[in-house]
């Protein structure tokens, strides 16, 4: 075994390497950016070197570094983690000719399996089901419809040239190909110029499925069952699920077969995943499930692996690094329950999911879920890299069980101020077909809206929030306040009460009802914190503060004193930021520089370097941007 | 602290209960809509006006101003409501007592859509009582000034005299003195005059573009002097926040001044711990709604005012002192909303021995410091040569000394009828009561109309000369003169109460108002004037 290790990464995945590292009395040595400072990985490790800038290609991506790092701290081995360098072929090769130990697999694998068109070949030759199309010279209508009936329909006609959705035609029957083919062809023509098409199977009701494998360098090949990744948006996965819903038997062992096949033919070794795709319209059936591709390193949703397999896969991999055979035969590793791992981020789903950065002051995680993470409470999203905050895994006997987990779980997750998925996510698991497992790779497109826009806590929630707010420690011992609330004379009582909730002005009518969300409660400087349906709100009292010009006026800068213009700044009409400074006035002995009290443009300016002025003289005049 | 829980001898099921219920149902009815009339100010078309410059409306910014949940209790809602031709609902401002920030404050609050807020005769007096209730009970003032100042053509009534305009900034000064906080929010135009409410204030806002402080408008200005400048540059915002320090804080707009408004409150000292001893309150045995059924369609039937004290008490207990003497005043201790109290209430005529009773139980409240209620059904003292021979008048002047001269917070309910020398000796509005409300069935003048009448008609030169509808025709006016003028609408018009309250509410009002005599301390030592023996 090996005595030391590096971890080429940051985040959760190298507090993840690190934790099983130091279970196996293996010292760590973490790299870090600029921004990764103060980072957890980094506080985890036994060790920490710097290695460049705050953009991954100023650090994390420059390998020398990386290897020198090992060098210098004299660590025998080096995880790559996922992303980063973990599928650079070249990257695995120069770790090896430094003589130090690539916890990974051989780069000619990384190679193989990294030239998708060729994989795909390979794969074909090896006997692993690949999704079935035509990609040939012959382009005779003749051929083509041949190789559509083939196929079997629906199928797609894509022209090779397009893109943005031109040139495409779905065929639902053999009768309508040539039509399509020929309006294709058309299109294709006069938009690109060149009439070469391919055809696919045509998917209709797409699941991602894929297998974990494992090799050694003993020539031992398991699988670890699949996961079902079918939840994504744009091709992110946001759920993923092991085992997947509705495997048969036969179909498990159709597929894991298939990815064992996909993993010998690589002569693979460590932890690896084959991808597979699978055509659900009607269940998922070992003969509709095509290889797509292989991921030549650790998954970010490996532990729901590890859950219901109770097997530790970076103890795995450093295993196999360190030249032991796979410690589990095939026949001794089983399925227990169901794993589910929800992908929190730091991003707002109603801005189109935009990442949003800054501190993480409240981060509460909750207690059901294994959380792997790679910060805290005080920690800060960064705009350098992935803005994933945490992955909840949990694991209950049943889909059903854990999916109420999560969902509890989901519900008490306070984080503050920074904007998550997690509204998005509980959404996601309360969705009928999510619940039913009726899934596929589209559903969360099809939902728009439905999962990304946080809906308000209910009028018994912010009742309840409202109450909490006015618990004033100062509370004039002489008021009545039980029982005459509202209470207004000869008339009805007012119930209108209203808050800022996220810093919108929400009204509402008490409402003495049942809370009807779970609740958490931060008290932080006079104000709540309200979680509802996975989303985090700050609830604070209801004031209107002044906009800008509030304490700054009208934008009229006037000479606070009698005395001389040292320089001016700016420029009629020129634009100006908050703060930014128009100009140097010099009084008794004092420079001062006046600034823009907000962001807007120069309107006038009634100042010459070297004159003299007198008090309260307009100098510069602010008109506020819109 | 306790006492027997009274009994009640009511049966709902009884014709002249629900005689009783329908009529004063019916008053409350009323009420509701003349006050929720009121409640609208000026005309749809004002109120648009206003509203379309970005104005919040006058009950909105009472509404922002007050704390969530925070219970307002209003001062004189129907004021000159059938005064200058219906035209000046509440007298164009509104006046209550309410918490901001934690704290019990008097709001003030002019309405412009009603005559531009201009103060009318009765809108001075309502704008005076306030201050005196105020005053009284050392409540801060919140002042939210949005008004043209005096109402020009009622200038005889408004200016000259010492309850007039100059009165209200007298008040503010003398106030400001006693450490009773003045807080202006100018949120509209605050002219001539009226441009001392802020100025005279401990702590002013204003919102800019919106409010203006001068002397002089600038058409004046420009009559005066020839000076052509805009209201914004002769009293706006900025002008009196970066150059004349008229005002302290300028506002971005009304709910940002209000914001400010409930900041500068939460920086006051904090309240004076009250001098009583607080429980917690317990509900009453027996349903408010009861009173509608309990309070006869006549002013001149008697019921038994137990009935309305078991109502209105914490637990319907009351310590009942001397009921078996002087029976007709009944006397005791109990507790409203937790507040201790000792009550006085009208049970039929008064005579000797009641108002000695009264006398004394009112130097018992005084010396252990516990707040008075009184509850006024009273057609009067007892008339007799008998009565007269036992010295009444003197029996009823220890009465209405000892009313006069306690030491304790007084707060007086004209449940029935407030008739002569018993509106004195049941602390009338001339006897300062801190507050004074009316029950819709209520009546008051100095006799009953039919004895009015009745009295008139015998002291004419031509009486033994009329037949009996000679007599009839000079005495049905009377009684229509003394019907309405006794009516609780015409009175409550004329601010002779703080206003009429529906007697289902009757425990929450004397509450808030108790709680809010509880800001000013209570003497230790009580001192009344020479008891004539």
């Amino acid at each position: 075994m090996i005595n030391s290790l590096l971890i080429a990464n940051r985040g959760e995945i190298a507090c993840r390497i690190i934790r099983t590292a130091r279970q196996l009395g293996i010292r760590t040595v973490a790299v870090y950016s600029d921004a990764d400072a103060k980072a957890m990985h980094v506080r985890a490790a036994d060790q920490a070197v710097h290695i460049g800038g705050s953009q991954a290609r100023e650090s994390y991506l420059i390998g020398e570094r990386i290897i020198a790092a090992a060098k210098e701290t004299g660590a025998e081995a080096i995880h790559p983690g996922y992303g980063f360098l973990s599928e650079n072929a070249e990257f695995a090769q120069a770790v090896i000719d430094a003589g130090l130990i690539w916890v990974g697999p051989n780069p000619d694998s990384i190679t193989a399996m990294g030239l998708k068109d060729a994989a795909k070949e390979r794969m074909i030759a090896a006997n692993v089901p690949v999704t079935p199309g035509y990609l040939g010279e012959d382009q005779s209508p003749e051929r083509l419809q041949a190789e559509a009936d083939a196929i079997g329909y629906p199928v797609l006609i894509k022209a090779v040239a397009g893109g943005g959705g031109k040139g495409m035609r779905r065929v639902d029957a053999a009768q309508h190909f040539a039509d399509a083919l020929q309006s294709c062809q058309r299109e294709a023509a006069s938009s690109f110029g060149n009439t070469q098409v391919l055809i696919e199977k045509y998917i209709l009701s797409p699941r991602h499925i894929e297998v974990q494998i494992f090799g050694d360098r003993h020539g031992n090949v398991v699988h670890l069952f699949e996961r079902d990744c079918s939840m994504q948006r744009r091709h992110q996965k946001v759920i993923e699920e092991a085992p997947a819903p509705g495997m048969s038997e036969a179909a498990r062992a159709a597929v894991c077969d298939a990815a064992v096949k996909a993993a010998k033919a690589v002569n693979y070794v460590g932890a690896g995943t084959v991808e597979f795709i699978a055509d659900a319209s009607a269940g998922l059936h070992g003969d509709r499930i095509w290889f797509m591709e292989m991921n030549t390193r650790l998954q970010v949703e490996h532990p729901v692996t590890e859950a219901i397999t109770g097997v530790d896969l970076v103890e795995w991999q450093l295993r196999v690094a360190s030249g032991e055979p796979i410690p589990l035969r095939q026949d001794q590793l089983s399925i227990t329950g169901h794993a589910i791992e929800a992908r929190l981020y730091a991003e707002d789903p109603a801005r189109g999911f935009l990442p949003s950065t800054g501190k993480l002051e409240i981060l509460d995680f909750p207690t059901n879920s294994r959380v792997d993470t790679g910060v805290e409470a005080g920690s800060v999203i960064s705009p350098y890299y992935d803005p994933m905050i945490a992955k909840l895994i949990v694991h209950g006997e049943t889909r059903d069980d854990a999916i109420a987990l999560l969902r509890a779980d989901l519900s008490h997750l306070t984080v503050w101020p920074v904007r998550t998925n997690a509204g998005f996510l509980f959404r996601l698991l309360d969705d009928a077909d999510f619940r039913r497992a009726q899934l596929d790779t589209g559903l969360i497109e099809r939902r728009g809206e439905a999962l990304t826009i946080d809906p308000l806590p209910g009028a018994a929630d912010l009742t309840h929030a409202l109450y909490f707010l006015e618990q004033d420690p100062r509370a004039d011992t002489l008021l009545i306040t039980t029982g005459l609330e509202g209470f207004r004379l000869n008339r009805t009582p007012a119930t209108e009460r209203a808050v800022n909730v996220s810093g919108e002005r929400v009204t509402f009518e008490i409402d003495r009802g049942p809370i009807q969300s779970h609740f958490q409660q931060y008290r932080r400087e006079g104000d709540a914190l309200l979680v509802h349906g996975g989303a985090t709100f700050r609830v604070t009292p209801d004031r209107t503060e002044g906009g800008p010009g509030g304490a700054t006026g009208d934008g009229s800068i006037l000479s606070p004193m009698p005395g001389r213009i040292v320089s001016v700044e700016v420029s009629e009409g020129q634009a100006v930021t908050a703060g930014q400074k128009l100009l140097v006035l010099e009084a008794m002995k004092m420079e001062q520089a006046l600034t823009a009290p907000f962001d807007g443009v120069v309107e006038t300016l009634n100042a010459v370097a070297g004159a003299q002025v007198q008090v309260d003289t307009l100098l510069v005049k602010v008109s506020k941007a819109d | 602290m306790s006492g027997p829980v009274l009994k009640s001898a009511l049966n709902a099921e009884d014709a002249g209960f629900q005689a009783n219920a329908a009529h004063n149902r019916a008053l409350v009815e009323r009420l509701h809509a003349d006050v929720a009339q009121a409640a609208l100010g000026g005309n749809e078309k004002s109120r648009e006006r206003h509203t379309s410059r970005g104005k919040l409306l006058p009950r909105e910014r009472v509404e922002r101003l007050l704390d969530p949940g925070a219970p307002f209790l209003e001062i004189g809602q129907l004021v000159a409501c059938d005064m200058y031709d219906g035209e000046v609902p509440g007298a164009g401002v509104i006046a209550g007592i309410g918490r901001v920030s934690g704290r019990q404050v008097m709001i003030l609050c002019n309405d412009a859509t009603v005559k531009g807020g201009t103060y009318y005769p009765m809108t001075v007096k309502k704008h005076l009582r306030a201050q005196e209730i105020a005053e009284a009970n050392r409540l801060p003032c919140i002042y939210l000034v949005d008004s043209g100042g005096a109402n020009l053509p009622h200038q005889a009534e408004v200016f000259p005299d010492k309850e007039h305009f100059g009165r209200i900034f007298f008040n503010q000064a003398n106030m400001s003195a006693k450490g009773i906080p003045q807080i202006a929010c100018v949120m509209g135009s605050c002219t001539a005059g009226g441009a001392y409410v802020p100025a005279m204030s401990d702590e002013t806002v204003i919102v800019r573009n919106q409010g203006t402080i001068f002397l002089a408008g600038p058409p004046l200005v420009k009559a005066a002097t020839g000076e052509e400048i805009t209201a914004e540059d002769l009293g706006g915002g900025d002008l009196h926040g970066r150059k004349s320090g008229v005002v302290d804080h300028v506002a971005e707009n009304d709910a940002h001044a209000l914001t400010i408004v409930r900041d500068i409150v939460s920086h006051l000292p904090r309240d004076r711990k009250p001098d009583v001893p607080i429980i917690d309150p317990i509900a009453p045995k027996f349903d408010a709604e009861d009173l509608y059924g309990i309070v006869p369609t006549d002013v001149r039937a008697p019921y038994d005012v137990h009935e309305v004290i078991a109502r209105i008490v914490d637990g319907s207990e009351f310590h009942e002192f001397k009921a078996l003497y002087g029976s007709t005043l009944v006397c005791g201790f109990a507790h409203i909303w937790g507040i201790p109290v000792a009550i006085l209430a009208n049970n039929g005529v008064l005579f000797s021995e009641s108002a000695v009773k009264g006398a004394h139980f009112i130097e018992l409240a005084c010396q252990r410091r516990i707040p008075l209620l009184f509850l006024q059904n009273i057609s009067g003292f007892m008339v007799g040569g008998k009565y007269e021979a036992e010295g009444i008048a003197k029996h009823g002047a220890k009465l209405v000394t000892a009313v006069a001269t306690a030491s304790v917070p007084k707060i007086t309910v004209l449940i029935g009828g407030s008739f002569g020398a018993g509106n004195y000796g049941m602390c009338g509005r001339a006897y300062s009561p801190r507050f004074l409300f009316s029950w819709p069935n209520s009546r008051i003048s100095v006799m009953g109309g039919e004895q009015a009448a009745s009295v008139l008609a015998t002291v004419h030169r031509d009486a033994d000369k009329w037949s009996p509808e000679d007599a009839e025709a000079f005495k049905a006016p009377i009684r229509q003169k003394y019907e309405d003028e006794g009516n609780p609408w015409h009175a409550t018009a004329r601010l002779w109460d703080d206003g009429i309250i529906d007697p289902a509410q009757t425990r929450d009002v004397l509450g808030l108002a108790f709680a809010a005599t509880l800001n000013a301390p209570i003497a230790e030592t009580p001192r009344f004037g020479v008891f004539r023996m």
